[in-house]
């Protein structure tokens, strides 16, 4: 096919909703976020330019410290567990042989249930004292803690949580195993390979793309985590406490600066320093993917 | 000996995964004194609860909201994402490639960074405080469905396409006729994944709805975890019946639409 004037139009004329939404929704965004990260504006006044002022303030702030703190716990213990718990439940499931679709039912369920819905069921699946959860601890002499009022344990609750909807990130995984070569099992037994040695230098490396490509999704949502807890721990439940402290996230906080104390113009330049921190880590971790990725002849 | 070993760990996962539903729906019909109490049937019986909060609340007009947003999400997202796609898969001019890799760009964008300004972006057109926001920005196609569904049009067989336009269709045409037909079933993965992503979504209505006569299940059900909570004791089986009217369609849907789920779910990753 050759390239026409014709074909060139016709194209940039599907493409139209896109660009226009684009330069709307995007683009322009940017740039404007970007201009009132150097004012002061409360939707009320003008926006009045306060230069780097916004970006001072954001350094000196202690919630920020907190909320910055909050958010990179979570995301590094949420996104491991994650990552590990979908590899062995997918590896699992690849054994099922032909009941797998009915587990893969079980494992996706949770991932339709609405986040609020969520958030009230671990309420009180989670709570100290009657929830099932340390009821099940109890089950081995465990005493559980109280996951949904002490400091010390709200992140690891959420991470806990977090874990019933892991069905997504398996069925994934599953996908990917499935399409690992059954001959290169066969050779690595053949070879006297032991399971894990098999899973080591097999199976890892037949999925290790598709692992980076989880790791790198889950991590930038995970630093933007806001629903569940903002469900749990704030809105008119917000106690002026330390639980509230415990969940204070990035994004939670920067909703607050923006919808609860009308501050556009600081809460613009927390945003762009949550873009900063996600586009270093994302860095980092598209450099060490060069070391540890293997990437497959034939992808497709 | 070893698939014995299988099926018990597959037994362990489904109670481990199934339990919240089934303790979910067991305390949503359970008076107050009992919600805590884990039994796992629901003794009193106490399906009072559903009506209770029916009357307490507007989840008829909620639930009314939820599908109108819903759908529109949903029909927007799927229609003009297509579009995109289409002009990306078929067509080849100068810039195609880069442009395409904007699209992919923003799909790492965090939304966080948007969100402030598309709220005043609103606020200006007056739209501020409609559900129009919730659905709109559909009506420009999303980042990951166009990547999606330009998938499954790469995955049609090009001859036939070529075959056509030799025969002077029009790109239109082409489009209607023959690429949407043939990808029918990237389109209800499209259709049921925004469906789903606007059903659940918390954050859009939290930033837009003030009327409570606008609100979407999810936020009718913050304000149920919330309302209840101030009065200093928490009516929990109220909060959990609600839950559980939220969360029925999007178990229905799913059971209904699991392949197009899983497809969905599995192609995001195409390396």
């Amino acid at each position: 096919m050759t390239v026409s004037g014709r074909e060139s139009r016709a194209g940039l004329l599907f493409l139209l909703p896109w660009v226009i939404g684009f330069l709307a929704f995007t683009a322009g965004p940017m740039l404007f976020s970007l201009w009132l990260s150097l004012t002061h504006y409360d939707m009320l006044k003008p926006p009045a330019f306060v230069g780097l002022e916004n970006y001072r303030e954001a350094l000196a702030d202690d919630r920020v410290g907190t909320a910055l703190w909050n958010t990179v716990f979570f995301t590094a213990l949420h996104v491991p567990s994650q990552i590990v718990l979908a590899l062995g439940l997918a590896s699992l499931l690849r054994r099922a042989g032909r009941g797998s679709g009915f587990f893969r039912t079980v494992l996706y369920l949770p991932v339709m249930t609405p986040p609020v819905a969520l958030a009230a069921m671990f309420l009180l699946l989670l709570n100290g004292q009657h929830g099932a959860v340390n009821g099940f601890l109890g089950w081995f002499g465990f005493q559980g803690p109280n996951w949904t009022t002490d400091p010390v344990w709200i992140k690891p609750g959420l991470v806990v949580m977090s874990l019933w909807t892991v069905g997504s990130t398996a069925v994934l995984y599953l996908a990917a195993l499935t399409r690992v070569p059954v001959e290169r099992y066969e050779a690595a037994r053949l070879d006297g390979a032991s399971p894990w040695r098999q899973f080591r230098h097999v199976t890892l490396p037949g999925i290790s793309g598709t692992v980076y490509f989880t790791v790198v999704v889950n991590t930038i949502a995970s630093l933007q985590v806001f629903t569940e807890a903002y469900a749990m721990f704030f809105g008119a439940r917000a106690k002026q406490s330390a639980e509230g402290d415990a969940a204070l996230f990035y994004v939670i906080h920067l909703f607050q600066e923006a919808f609860g104390s009308l501050r556009m113009g600081y809460a613009s330049a927390l945003a762009w320093g949550l873009f900063a921190v996600i586009a270093v880590i994302t860095a980092v971790q598209v450099r060490l993917s060069r070391r540890y990725v293997h990437y497959e002849g034939d992808r497709s | 000996m070893k698939r014995v070993g299988v099926w018990a760990a597959l037994a362990v996962v489904t109670l481990a995964f199934g339990y919240p539903f089934w303790w979910l729906v067991s305390a949503s019909l359970k008076d107050r004194a009992h919600v805590f109490d884990n039994a796992l049937l629901p003794r009193p019986f106490s399906p009072g609860n559903y009506v209770e909060v029916w009357q307490a609340v507007p989840l008829l007009t909620w639930i009314g909201n939820s599908v109108a947003v819903g759908l529109a999400a949903a029909a927007a997202a799927t229609v003009t994402s297509a579009l995109v796609a289409f002009g990306f898969a078929m067509f080849r001019f100068p810039g195609r490639d880069l442009l395409f890799g904007v699209v992919l760009a923003t799909m790492m964008l965090p939304a966080a960074v948007t969100m402030v300004p598309v709220y005043l972006e609103w606020h200006a057109l007056g739209l501020a405080t409609t559900q129009i926001p919730l659905w709109a920005q559909n009506l420009f196609g999303s980042a990951f469905y166009i990547f999606l569904l330009r998938q499954f049009f790469l995955g049609l067989p090009r001859e036939v396409f070529d075959a056509a336009k030799v025969d002077g269709a029009s790109a239109w045409r082409l489009f209607t006729s023959m690429a949407l037909p043939l990808a029918k079933p990237g389109l209800i993965v499209v259709f049921v994944f925004e469906l789903k992503a606007a059903w659940t979504d918390l954050v859009k209505p939290l930033i837009y709805l003030r009327d409570p006569q606008l609100y979407t299940l999810p936020r009718g059900l913050k304000a149920v975890l919330d309302r209840f909570d101030e009065g200093g004791e928490e009516q929990w089986e109220l909060v959990l019946a609600a839950s559980v009217v939220a969360t029925v369609p999007m178990v229905l849907l799913f059971l209904v639409a699991q392949r197009h789920f899983v497809r969905g779910t599995v192609t995001q990753h195409v390396e």
